[in-house]
């Protein structure tokens, strides 16, 4: 396992090479290599089990790895993870916000779209999917990161929540040159809001830019040969 | 004094022993003590140290056992408890059996006072120290590394505060009833808590209320003190379950 800094590469913030995770004996992800550029988005894809929030879980140093994992220098990681664990724990909103420091909880959530005064007082616990979803992603905003790793980050939330989530996403990565590791199973938002797409399953299946996945040839090797030309299914 | 160290400590311990579902670990716990409480009575010196030193040692193989077989802490506390109850009670004296079990407060020393309140007070700060790292690992231990909180050391270190506060505690309700401390005051505070922070210091409260209500009900009544701070918390926690029921 090896974790370490880039150096003199100013144009890419993660460098990712022979990346291999095996968890009780199992082979989780196989040799993943690839590289990101500074203040792109990258959306991870591919079916469950192939490895996703592994390689998420690796790239935070959470299990324990073969290969290499360099990110640049002065890295700020901000992650919103897919499950959280808060039904009985009696937490408001304003409480989990506040455990990172000097937040203001009002600007946490109005990019979110979320009213301080509806939800800040609230427990996590009693918070739809959506609210919740939002809480932690304005959680990851706070600490003005340089990096976001989204698990999924529009689980449980709406399609009309959706579009201003990833528009912010899309602001800040623009704006402040935040770079993007996102995981997710739409098609709409690997077009529209990522620049690269990895598609994992167990190993790297395709990596190359996002507007590639439209391209039939790609789809077959992202898919499979049963799938045809334009066959993935957009989820909306 | 040690009444007030007691419950204000093993409340506030206890709050996040109901919030991460180990309330038995606390209880089983309690029953690791009885080999060190053994080895002072035999030896001839203060039982109350060698409870401290097993809780203690207890403490770290379990937070050991724990990252290396990935087995839940209730697992393994309860495969060291009922071991440790069954050398401390084939080791301790019948007489001072019952004493070790279930408590006096009538035979605490000075210097057990003066100790009980030092690591009362040091339990209860360096807990305030780590009670948010603590919470953000149980909502999600991904979230919590992603802040740098070593989340493994922040266990350790709250597992042996809970051993010494455990063992603090013994000395009033004895092994077989402290679990209570730690597991009624909370469970009563979360009844009646929308937040965190009331949720912390109710469950402190409530378990000052039942040691130091218990102590005086034993001592007016003349009977065992540990039956009596169990009997108060119980009152403590009824009233919250009606405080609850009624706000539905």
């Amino acid at each position: 396992m090896c974790t370490g800094t880039m150096e003199n590469n100013d144009d890419y913030v993660l460098n990712v090479s022979n990346l291999s995770v095996k968890l009780q004996n199992q082979t989780i992800l196989d040799n993943v290599s690839f590289k990101l550029k500074r203040g792109t988005a990258l959306a991870v894809l591919g079916p469950n089990g192939a490895g996703k929030t592994i390689l998420f879980r690796a790239l935070l140093n959470l299990v324990p790895y073969t290969g290499k994992i360099e990110w640049a220098e002065k890295v700020k990681i901000g992650y919103v993870p897919q499950n959280i664990a808060v039904d009985d724990i009696p937490i408001s909103v304003k409480e989990f916000l506040s455990y990172k420091n000097h937040v203001n909880v009002e600007s946490s959530l109005s990019p979110v779209r979320l009213s301080n005064k509806n939800v800040a007082d609230k427990t996590l616990g009693v918070l739809s999917g959506g609210q919740l979803r939002r809480v932690l992603i304005a959680w990851a905003l706070t600490d003005n990161p340089n990096v976001l790793l989204f698990d999924e980050p529009t689980t449980g939330v709406d399609h009309d929540t959706e579009e201003p989530i990833f528009a912010t996403l899309s602001e800040l990565k623009e704006k402040n040159k935040i770079t993007i590791l996102l995981i997710t199973h739409d098609v709409h938002i690997v077009r529209e809001y990522s620049d690269y797409l990895l598609a994992l399953d167990g190993g790297v299946k395709f990596f190359g830019e996002s507007k590639e996945i439209m391209n039939p040839s790609i789809q077959r090797i992202i898919y499979g040969e049963t799938v045809c030309a334009g066959a993935p299914d957009e989820n909306r | 004094m040690i009444g007030i160290s007691v419950g204000v400590s093993a409340g506030y311990l206890g709050s996040l022993m109901v919030l991460k579902k180990m309330a038995l670990v606390g209880d089983a716990l309690s029953h690791v003590a009885l080999p060190g409480l053994a080895l002072g009575i035999l030896f001839n010196f203060n039982p109350f140290f060698g409870a401290f030193a097993f809780l203690f040692a207890s403490a770290v193989i379990i937070w050991h056992l724990g990252r290396v077989t990935k087995l839940p802490f209730e697992t393994i506390v309860g495969a060291m408890f009922t071991v440790a109850l069954a050398v401390g009670i084939l080791l301790i004296p019948e007489p001072d059996l019952l004493e070790a079990l279930f408590g006096d407060i009538t035979k605490v020393t000075i210097l057990e006072t003066v100790v009980a309140v030092v690591i009362s007070v040091m339990a209860v700060l360096l807990t305030k120290m780590i009670y948010r790292k603590l919470v953000l690992g149980m909502i999600s231990e991904e979230l919590a590394i992603s802040k740098g909180i070593d989340v493994s050391r922040t266990n350790l270190l709250y597992l042996v505060l809970v051993s010494l506060v455990v063992a603090v505690g013994i000395k009033i309700v004895g092994t077989l009833l402290v679990g209570f401390l730690v597991i009624v005051p909370a469970a009563a505070a979360k009844n009646v808590s929308a937040d965190l922070s009331k949720y912390a210091v109710l469950s402190a409260s409530f378990g000052t209320v039942s040691t130091c209500s218990g102590i005086l009900f034993s001592s007016y009544l003349n009977l065992p003190t540990g039956p009596l701070v169990v009997f108060s918390g119980i009152i403590v926690f009824l009233a919250t379950v009606l405080v609850k029921w009624k706000a539905e």
